[in-house]
């Protein structure tokens, strides 16, 4: 495939390995820790992109698939018993098959009523599952420690989920540029312009942008599966926080929305300025204002983000910053 | 007979959420624009009664009028800052504009006052009817709410700005081919969205305790009875806010009550998949 000899993609994908090697070759479990929440982010921003930034539809709860694949993936390994590369596709097809169902149904609507409509299902998803005994209602799941030591004890379970993290993220963003250089990707950004041109032009839209919905939920079930496994437990307040989810439309918008880059900037950016306020004692008890004040001038004044700035700024980085 | 109780109470705090939800649809109506601040305004409109009251001893509704009118200003002065850029983008830039300010409130009422939940300590008892108590707090919230919605009738309906209001709701370009400064009228209508916000706020602290936090629940369910009344419908809001009040009255009576979140939920999740425009919505 052409698409693959251009060098910003490879540039990209070195940069993240390298980030990820980092505390492989530090050994120090601090930075891994920082290391695999910059992943994590840019693995979820990278996967929500394709919804939002290449097809245009914003999903508000797109954290309902995260949520969904820890609980999955934490019911799999505790009470079912399936080793770990299991419980992650279990994740990963019960995100990706709600994603198809809702899609079905909510990507019917455009605008501002598929926004509410993504709130409402994360809501309800929340809702319900504070009622459902199997998952353990209110309480959640915490997962039995004997099942680390399938993996080696705490430790080297740690390590094994940092080095899939790493492997998912460097899939996130293969598949996130693979999507928007191809005809498929094409289609959805055609969706984005002008749904009803696309519609005349020849593109399903009900299919494409359902299976673009499929596409952007998959990588976040598996990844809730490998969060919460190192995580050890799983509450509903935590696993459907709107918060997260907005968080990441954040970190999207932050880089420059609908490009490859953007989301892995935006991730690395907004994690590294949370970082920053939350360790500034004078900035600690005000890092929310600082953040939403950052936030505010970002979709005031350059609201393609940084990367879709900079290539506005220089036309040439268009054909090296995908 | 307890259940009877559990219905009144519901409904009675329905208008109120009538209130919070006319703010959220008037806003969405005029401008197109989905207030995710709408939360924050209203727990300020709680923690401006309580500030009256509690500081100044003054009585809690007449600290509501004054709390009213702050939220005017307020939702103004948010109009101009975040959303006059915003208001002809695509809409996940007016969402991200609000959930801003939102962050900004949250924050600074955070770190103002904690999250330890805060009541106001005002009590004018309750009447009885054989076995059904009712807080005389809870009638009067109604009654106000029923009064607000008279009085933003009045001003829609019966008044110059009113129906400047409604113009550039209709159609901004013509309005402001009629001279009408549309900004200006979307300011203010910005203003008046965050003025029922804080007042359903300020009621709600007359009936239970809250925290800089606890608007996000009413925001959430400001969305269920937008949609339930049809977004951009004021008295849609108020009918739908009774439905929701009366829902959450009648499902404790045959389901636990941690499912009633769950139900109000899916109600929205299929009004907006079957009746985009509300139940009781025109057809734009």
């Amino acid at each position: 495939m052409n698409a693959w000899r251009t060098p910003g993609i490879w540039v990209a994908l070195l940069v993240i390995l390298a980030i990820g090697l980092m505390p492989i070759v530090l050994k120090s479990d601090a930075t891994r820790e920082v290391v695999f929440t910059v992943l994590l982010s840019v693995a979820l921003a990278s996967s929500l992109n394709i919804i939002l930034g290449y097809t245009g539809y914003v999903s508000f709860g797109h954290i309902v698939f995260f949520g969904l694949g820890g609980y999955v993936g934490l019911y799999a390994l505790n009470v079912v018993g399936l080793p770990l590369w299991m419980a992650i596709s279990a994740g990963g097809l019960a995100a990706g098959l709600l994603a198809f169902l809702l899609g079905k149904a909510i990507l019917r609507l455009r605008g501002a009523y598929f926004a509410l409509a993504t709130i409402g299902i994360n809501e309800a998803m929340r809702a319900f599952v504070i009622n459902f005994p199997a998952f353990g209602g209110a309480i959640g799941i915490s997962l039995n420690f004997r099942i680390y030591r399938e993996y080696g004890g705490a430790t080297s379970a740690l390590w094994l989920t940092y080095y899939l993290m790493v492997a998912f993220t460097l899939l996130a963003v293969a598949l996130s540029y693979a999507i928007k250089t191809s005809k498929f990707g094409l289609g959805l950004i055609a969706i984005r312009e002008n749904e009803d041109a696309a519609e005349v032009m020849g593109v399903v839209t009900p299919n494409a942008k359902t299976w673009a919905y499929v596409l952007s939920a998959i990588i976040p079930g598996m990844v809730g599966v490998l969060f919460y496994f190192k995580n050890g437990n799983i509450e509903p307040g935590d696993a459907f926080r709107l918060h997260f989810s907005i968080e990441l439309l954040v970190m999207v918008m932050l880089g420059g929305f609908g490009t490859v880059v953007g989301p892995i900037l935006g991730a690395a950016g907004y994690q590294r300025l949370r970082g920053i306020l939350l360790t500034t004692p004078v900035l600690k008890d005000i890092q929310l204002v600082v953040a939403g004040v950052l936030l505010l001038l970002i979709i005031l004044f350059i609201p393609s983000g940084a990367v879709g700035w900079l290539r506005h700024r220089f036309p040439k980085l268009r054909q090296v910053l995908p | 007979m307890e259940n009877l109780s559990f219905l009144i109470d519901g409904l009675l705090l329905g208008f109120v959420y009538g209130v919070a939800a006319m703010g959220l649809t008037l806003i969405w109506g005029v401008m197109n624009v989905i207030n995710l601040a709408h939360g924050p305004i209203i727990a300020l409109g709680s923690f401006g009664v309580y500030l009256l009251f509690s500081r100044l001893g003054m009585n809690p509704y007449l600290a509501l009028i004054f709390t009213g009118a702050a939220g005017l200003l307020l939702g103004i002065v948010i109009y101009w800052i975040a959303i006059n850029r915003v208001i002809e983008a695509p809409h996940l830039s007016s969402l991200l504009a609000t959930f801003s300010v939102n962050m900004v409130i949250i924050g600074l009422g955070t770190a103002a006052f904690s999250t330890t939940p805060r009541n106001i300590d005002y009590s004018l008892g309750s009447l009885t009817f054989n076995t059904i108590t009712i807080p005389i707090s809870r009638i009067i919230a109604a009654v106000a709410s029923i009064i607000f919605t008279a009085v933003l009738y009045l001003f829609l309906y019966r008044t110059t700005l009113g129906k400047y209001v409604r113009a550039v709701a209709n159609n901004r370009a013509a309005a402001e081919l009629m001279g009408i400064p549309s900004r200006r009228i979307l300011a203010l209508s910005f203003g008046l969205g965050s003025t029922l916000a804080a007042l359903a706020g300020g009621l709600i602290a007359t009936i239970f305790p809250f925290t800089i936090l606890s608007g996000g629940v009413y925001e959430l369910k400001s969305f269920v009875i937008g949609v339930l009344g049809g977004l951009g419908n004021p008295l849609g809001a108020l009918i739908g806010g009774l439905a929701l009040g009366l829902l959450e009255g009648i499902i404790p009576a045959f389901l636990p009550v941690t499912w009633v979140p769950v139900l109000e939920f899916a109600l929205f999740v299929l009004i907006l998949l079957f009746r985009p425009t509300g139940l009781f919505g025109v057809k734009k």
